[in-house]
């Protein structure tokens, strides 16, 4: 069975994993539970299994998505529960589809977040109404400073306790705008704490990926 | 485990953490309302280290098998995250509860080399425990430790409770048993600890008075409230039935040996005169091709690994090796899983199941001849011939490997000047085995000779010997760098002897160098097995400091009448045979391997019918 997809959560102690550790956690997963992903040709085979968007470490999601290949056929309704006996904390295998598209044609992220030790709800908000918001960044070649404003949408600031609530939706793929970049936009104000959640995912035209 | 914004804004500013969460597949949780011992196996190293150690796997399934006991992992932080530690004034917390080391009734260490003794004081001052069994009162805070240093622990006497030798299997379970009665019954520390002398395989040092003489040898070791003269180590004799970690926790963070590790066999039927493994694990007990089929099959299955390693002191000498190699090939490569050998000989056998072994991969193959003629290798007891090893390597150059890796010594007893230019000629005899045997020559060849510093060790042969000096292995490395010089293809690596000197000044240690191993800690010194953290200044500084010599410690040849400060462990083999072994080497003269004919070690001692079979 080719181009099927996989959608999964990575929250709690499996934040800290990183995108290699998590490739190679899935693919014992699978071997665990004995659902045989297909691999590639060689000397040094590996599995075919491609994580969309891989998240920063630290950054928790309930809506990652896995493409793979398995070598026989399975009941796809039945997969994540089989699989999510023999996952780690923290990941839970959600959805088992064909891929209706590309991997690519995932555009914009809904995400929420908590921001401590920076400055208010009302700043915030202000801050990234702008019509410009410039940020600079290291490129390949030295420098390079982008607007980020009309890559972020949707953008609320609540106040509360201890800190300040935010949701947003970031555009995630040409051009990238990660949580840490739009941090990084905040310069001198950026929060000395934050924690963010991938919730949805979604087309170009914000209609939902899958 | 709770991850609160504190540790969460922590972990985000360390290298790699998820070393630090736990969480994995396979850990164990447990109530605490149904745990009345909660034990931390500690591993004085990092993460990717320990949980690569196969007799951590083992305990911890072993000890939480235990009704009422949960046992834990915890593992040293590297220096960006004790640093944040410290700092931010959070104690070291165990893996699966996330709960500080200061909650926990016992805490064990698991050591196998001496340069982790100090990364042992920084775990348990890291978890809030006070690092002296002086400074532990009560029940609570039990400091335990076992592990292949244990065969002489005196330098860290003072901070251990209890320590354990030999095998765990069994005693750990029967300690664990007896704390839970202590603890039942409100006994004391010193009642505890008296109660557990008593059982085959515990140490209590506290339990013993080392007087030393005016030349600062041991003059007695005298033990006290019913403590053994003599605390002989412990052993699984059924080592077939023994339990075998099928279920192992599977890091989901990439650690060192990240594969299924299959324990073939414990012991060596080899007696080399340098090896303390080969002395101190005897005697030799197998599990059955069978049996290993059937574990190595179900951990895979449990795990997900992809590649499975057959571990012993010397695989090819198993005697079902063939069998057991063509019984998992059957089940491992249908399925893409690979199987790995290490530690073998260089002989036809095992060249031929090398063959068979790894028909899709062929990395390079190793080597240890340990010493560059056969009249050294005679004295070792290294019972492999230049003709071996030259012809083991052609079938490999013919069956198209094209790296040797090639281990030695530099400094064992009796060594010359000869002697170390007889590598250098092995090298290029092993580079003209090549040109010979290579069916295509224009992939060229690489061929690694790497040395390290012989460590006199206790419970060997050459227990009694001097340590040559940094200077004179420095000159010798110099001697055989020149001769390789222009040699074709032959690259040589050679181990620094700054380590090697403070690990054969701590391997045979007397209790006095624990205040060395204190001070050396205070200083900094942590993680010492890393290059990244090793000084050798901070030693250098630290004997003389405490009044100590440490030339008297590495580089002393010891008179065999003189006390060793490890004489009351019994490791099994007698010092009689370490004598007459110690003879024979200065005669030059082979013992053959327990097979061929019994030396009569006394390792049989420990077997039912006093007789090996292994």
């Amino acid at each position: 069975m080719d181009k099927l997809r996989l959608k999964f959560s990575k929250t709690g102690r499996a934040v800290y994993l990183s995108h290699l550790d998590l490739m190679r956690t899935m693919q014992r997963v699978f071997s665990r539970a004995g659902v045989p992903l297909k691999y590639s040709e060689g000397f040094n085979p590996h599995a075919k299994i491609s994580i969309i968007l891989p998240l920063s470490v630290g950054t928790a999601s309930l809506c990652e998505y896995m493409d793979f290949a398995l070598t026989e056929e399975r009941d796809l309704a039945t997969l994540p529960e089989a699989l999510n006996a023999y996952m780690p904390e923290g990941i839970r295998a959600l959805e088992a589809y064909e891929a209706p598209c590309k991997g690519a044609e995932l555009r914009w992220l809904m995400v929420e977040g908590v921001m401590k030790g920076g400055r208010d709800a009302a700043f915030y908000t202000e801050f990234f109404a702008r019509d410009t918001i410039p940020v600079t960044r290291k490129a390949k070649r030295g420098m390079r400073t982008d607007d980020i404003a009309p890559a972020i949408q949707a953008v609320q600031f609540n106040d509360m306790e201890g800190g300040v609530a935010v949701k947003a939706i970031l555009h995630a793929q040409d051009p990238t705008v990660s949580p840490e970049l739009m941090m990084a936009a905040l310069g001198e104000d950026a929060p000395a704490y934050w924690r963010f959640t991938r919730l949805e995912a979604f087309k170009e035209d914000l209609t939902p990926f899958r | 485990m709770e991850m609160n914004e504190h540790i969460d804004a922590l972990l985000r500013q360390v290298q790699r953490p998820a070393r630090y969460v736990g969480g994995e597949y396979g850990q164990v949780v447990k109530d605490k309302a149904d745990v009345d011992v909660r034990f931390a196996f500690c591993f004085p190293d990092t993460y990717e280290i320990g949980m690569s150690n196969l007799g951590m796997k083992i305990l911890y399934g072993v000890l939480n098998d235990m009704p009422g006991v949960w046992c834990e992992r915890v593992f040293a932080p590297w220096g960006d995250m004790a640093e944040k530690l410290r700092q931010e004034h959070i104690p070291l917390w165990a893996l699966e509860s996330g709960d500080p080391l200061s909650d926990f009734d016992i805490i064990a260490f698991s050591i196998g080399y001496e340069m982790a003794y100090t990364t042992v004081l920084d775990m348990l001052d890291l978890g809030g425990v006070p690092i002296h069994a002086s400074e532990r009162m009560g029940l609570e805070h039990m400091v335990m430790a076992g592990g292949g240093c244990m065969c002489n622990i005196e330098p860290m006497a003072d901070f251990f409770d209890l320590c354990f030798l030999g095998e765990g299997e069994d005693v750990d379970r029967e300690v664990l048993a007896l704390y839970q009665k202590a603890k039942r019954e409100g006994w004391d520390k010193p009642r505890f600890l008296r109660q557990a002398a008593q059982i085959e395989g515990v140490y209590i040092p506290s339990l013993y008075d080392i007087a030393y003489n005016a030349d600062g040898t041991v003059a007695a070791i005298t033990p006290k409230d019913g403590a053994p003269e003599k605390v002989r180590k412990r052993i699984v004799e059924d080592f077939d039935a023994c339990y075998f970690p099928t279920k192992p926790v599977v890091p989901s963070t990439e650690i060192v040996h990240d594969r299924v590790s299959l324990e073939v066999f414990r012991g060596c039927i080899r007696g080399c005169r340098f090896c303390q493994a080969g002395h101190t694990n005897r005697p030799v007990r197998s599990r059955k091709a069978e049996t290993l089929l059937k574990l190595g099959k179900e951990t895979l299955e449990n795990t997900g690994y992809q590649e499975l390693n057959l571990s012993s002191l010397s695989t090819s000498d198993y005697r079902e090796l063939s069998e057991l190699c063509d019984g998992l090939l059957d089940y491992c490569r249908p399925r893409g899983i690979s199987l790995s050998l290490p530690s073998l000989r260089a002989d036809n056998f095992s060249m031929d199941i090398m063959h068979r072994v790894q028909q899709v991969r062929k990395s390079g193959l190793t080597f240890a001849p340990e010493a560059g003629t056969q009249r050294l290798r005679d004295v070792i007891n290294k019972n492999v011939t230049e003709e071996d090893l030259l012809n083991s390597c052609r079938i490999a150059f013919q069956g198209g490997w094209n790296g040797v890796k090639l281990y030695f010594m530099l400094g064992l007893p009796t060594e010359t000047d000869e002697d170390v230019l007889g590598i250098a000629d092995l090298a290029k005899k092993v580079y003209w085995t090549w040109r010979e045997a290579a069916p295509d020559r224009s992939r060229g060849v690489r061929i690694t000779v790497s040395t390290s510093e012989f460590i006199p060790k206790p419970h060997t042969p050459f227990q009694w010997e001097a340590q040559i000096s940094r200077e004179e292995y420095l000159r010798r490395v110099k001697l055989l760098t020149d001769a390789l010089a222009k040699a074709k293809s032959v690259t040589y690596n050679w181990h620094d002897a700054e380590m090697s000197l403070v690990e054969a000044a701590l391997a045979r240690g007397d209790r006095r160098v624990g205040a060395v191993v204190e001070e050396v800690w205070k200083n900094g010194g942590r993680l010492e097995s890393w290059s990244d953290y090793f000084a050798l200044d901070r030693w250098l500084a630290a004997f003389p400091a405490c009044g100590l010599d440490m030339d008297f410690y590495a580089t002393r040849g010891r008179p065999t009448e003189e006390l060793q400060p490890w004489e009351h462990m019994d490791c099994a083999v007698s010092r009689r045979h370490l004598e007459r072994e110690r003879e024979r080497a200065y005669e030059g003269v082979l013992t053959p391997d327990c097979r061929a004919g019994c030396a009569g070690c006394g390792a049989s001692r420990l077997l039912k019918e006093g007789v090996c079979r292994g």
